[in-house]
């Protein structure tokens, strides 16, 4: 798949703006005034920027809108549904906190749930599609809720919790990745499923539609990082986790901490940019890629 | 909606017969013309004439060879090279449909055909990355995604004589290989095709049952005897003689 550079940064910040809110709901950490606006520019800064993001890879985004109408099917539209009613509704419990010094509990733990809600209906987008083998798994809505939690317990200053969540979710991205290595093979979508001339013999490609590229192969078909996935993913766990539980070890400074907020986002950018470089659609083999 | 009807009154849709296809592209050239100036935008090219050409096709034409094992009677099989064209296969589950956000996409419960409302589209190209058989292309000039209509403007249109209410590449095909008419009739010609020829699904592991069949290939003729000429085309004269047999010799010693 081709990684737009507008979905990565959708995932990658929408995901940690999102857990941000959900640990500004539980109240955690109980701030109010000043504090909590600074929390909350931060947790708005990253969700809506992310989602404004994502509306850039859009053919027509002044019609995104209409995407709020189709939830009874639609996972992208479910997430347009839930990130709208978690920012409004974090919206109004964050104003009564800077503006009122007031904390409407029951408003936060709703706001928390359909932030949480964002980040699950998110990860289905990717994990419904049956002709991505790699995402096709329970597994993808877990890394992403396990990794929103983390970075967001990160932002939000709470750091037991960051530690325990940053090494879970290190160890479900490894457990992705694992899983996701062999997911194509298991599929059973092969060329001769795809052709249906398996039956006569070995399938080869031997003349492709046209001899210049086109969108499936543009969108579809992208193989050019995946010789340096290897190193990627070394990178990306080592930004992503292993260096923000180092810095969170340490004695605390805000410093280390800014350090750490910044190497996880990082880390979670080159996870992401992975996601989609290394995943494989199945149409790639009607031009014997993948 | 985007929700699936649950079932559809016909099941409208192609049946290509990859024995017979040549794999010429004219239906590729009549889908493209019939439809950049019909239902929808136009089906866009970029750089056409100049050195990295590409555009949107609702129907393009693979080839493939596919190599026989080697067994005792056939120890070195000819390969086979199978021309593919491929479109929308109008799915019964089509996952392009459920998909969309915004109600864009929707299969007719009348006759099964799935299409797009360009007006509602927003290009989140969601329905491409859906479909497993790349039947969907995103159009680089309108922002929209175009696919297969089944040439709805052309089977229903009563101001075409009725030889030309047919897809146009159905109408194009020189072969013959490509056939139209309701799957979901058992007795209508396309079905009782379907049935001789064990047309098939393709992908059928996706889960999407396809309304359109492949008709696969027949299996080769062999002969015993390759050339029916062949004893009678023997050498006549093995070796030269006189002045060819002088001219060889000499040319021989130099």
């Amino acid at each position: 798949m081709h990684p737009a550079r507008s979905v990565i940064a959708f995932t990658t910040l929408s995901g940690a703006g999102f857990g941000v809110l959900f640990w500004l709901g539980l109240g955690l950490p109980d701030v109010t005034g000043w504090v909590a606006f600074a929390f909350f520019a931060v947790a708005y800064a990253l969700a809506a920027g992310g989602l404004l993001a994502s509306t850039f890879h859009l053919g027509h985004p002044e019609r995104a809108w209409k995407a709020f109408s189709q939830w009874r099917s639609s996972w992208l539209s479910r997430e347009g549904v839930a990130s709208v009613a978690a920012l409004v509704v974090m919206g109004v419990y964050g104003a009564a906190l800077v503006f009122l010094d007031t904390r409407i509990a029951p408003l936060g733990w709703l706001g928390a749930a359909l932030a949480l809600a964002t980040v699950y209906t998110t990860s289905m987008i990717y994990a419904q599609m049956r002709t991505v083998p790699r995402w096709k798994t329970p597994l993808t809505p877990v890394l992403f809720i396990a990794v929103s939690l983390a970075g967001g317990a990160l932002l939000a200053g709470q750091v037991t919790a960051a530690m325990a969540l940053l090494a879970v979710a290190g160890l479900v991205q490894v457990l992705w990745w694992m899983r996701g290595d062999g997911a194509l093979a298991a599929s059973g979508t092969d060329m001769a499923t795809a052709t249906g001339l398996g039956g006569i013999g070995h399938v080869r490609a031997f003349a492709p539609p046209h001899t210049g590229s086109n969108y499936l192969l543009r969108e579809f078909v992208f193989v050019v990082g995946r010789k340096h996935a290897a190193k990627l993913r070394m990178i990306a766990l080592a930004l992503g986790y292993a260096l923000p539980l180092v810095l969170l070890a340490l004695p605390f400074s805000h410093a280390a901490a800014a350090l750490a907020a910044i190497s996880h986002l990082v880390g979670i950018a080159v996870s992401r940019w992975l996601f989609f470089a290394e995943a494989e659609h199945v149409v790639g083999l009607y031009y014997g890629a993948r | 909606m985007t929700t699936l009807p649950t079932s559809t009154t016909r099941k409208l849709g192609l049946v290509i017969d990859l024995d017979t296809c040549v794999g010429c592209h004219a239906c590729v050239v009549s889908c493209k013309g019939w439809n950049t100036e019909n239902y929808g935008a136009p089906l866009s090219d970029q750089d056409p004439y100049g050195a990295d050409p590409s555009g949107t096709f609702l129907n393009r034409v693979h080839s493939y060879e596919v190599q026989p094992l080697a067994t005792s009677a056939m120890p070195h099989p000819a390969a086979q090279l199978v021309h593919f064209p491929k479109s929308c296969l109008h799915c019964e589950d089509a996952p392009c449909v459920t998909v969309c956000p915004t109600g864009a996409s929707y299969k007719r419960v009348e006759d099964g055909i799935v299409l797009v409302n360009e007006s509602d589209c927003i290009g989140c190209g969601l329905c491409a990355w859906a479909c497993p058989y790349g039947a969907r292309e995103m159009d680089a000039a309108e922002g929209v995604m175009k696919k297969c209509t089944l040439c709805v403007d052309r089977i229903y249109n009563d101001n075409l004589p009725e030889e030309d209410r047919v897809p146009a590449c159905v109408r194009t095909c020189p072969a013959g290989a490509r056939h139209f008419g309701d799957l979901g009739n058992p007795d209508s010609d396309v079905s009782k095709l379907v049935a001789e020829r064990d047309g098939m699904d393709l992908m059928p592991e996706q889960g999407t049952k396809p309304v359109n069949q492949y008709l696969p290939p027949r299996p080769r003729d062999t002969l015993d005897e390759v050339d029916v000429l062949a004893p009678l085309l023997d050498p006549v004269a093995e070796e030269p003689k006189g002045f060819l047999g002088w001219l060889d010799r000499t040319l021989e010693r130099l």
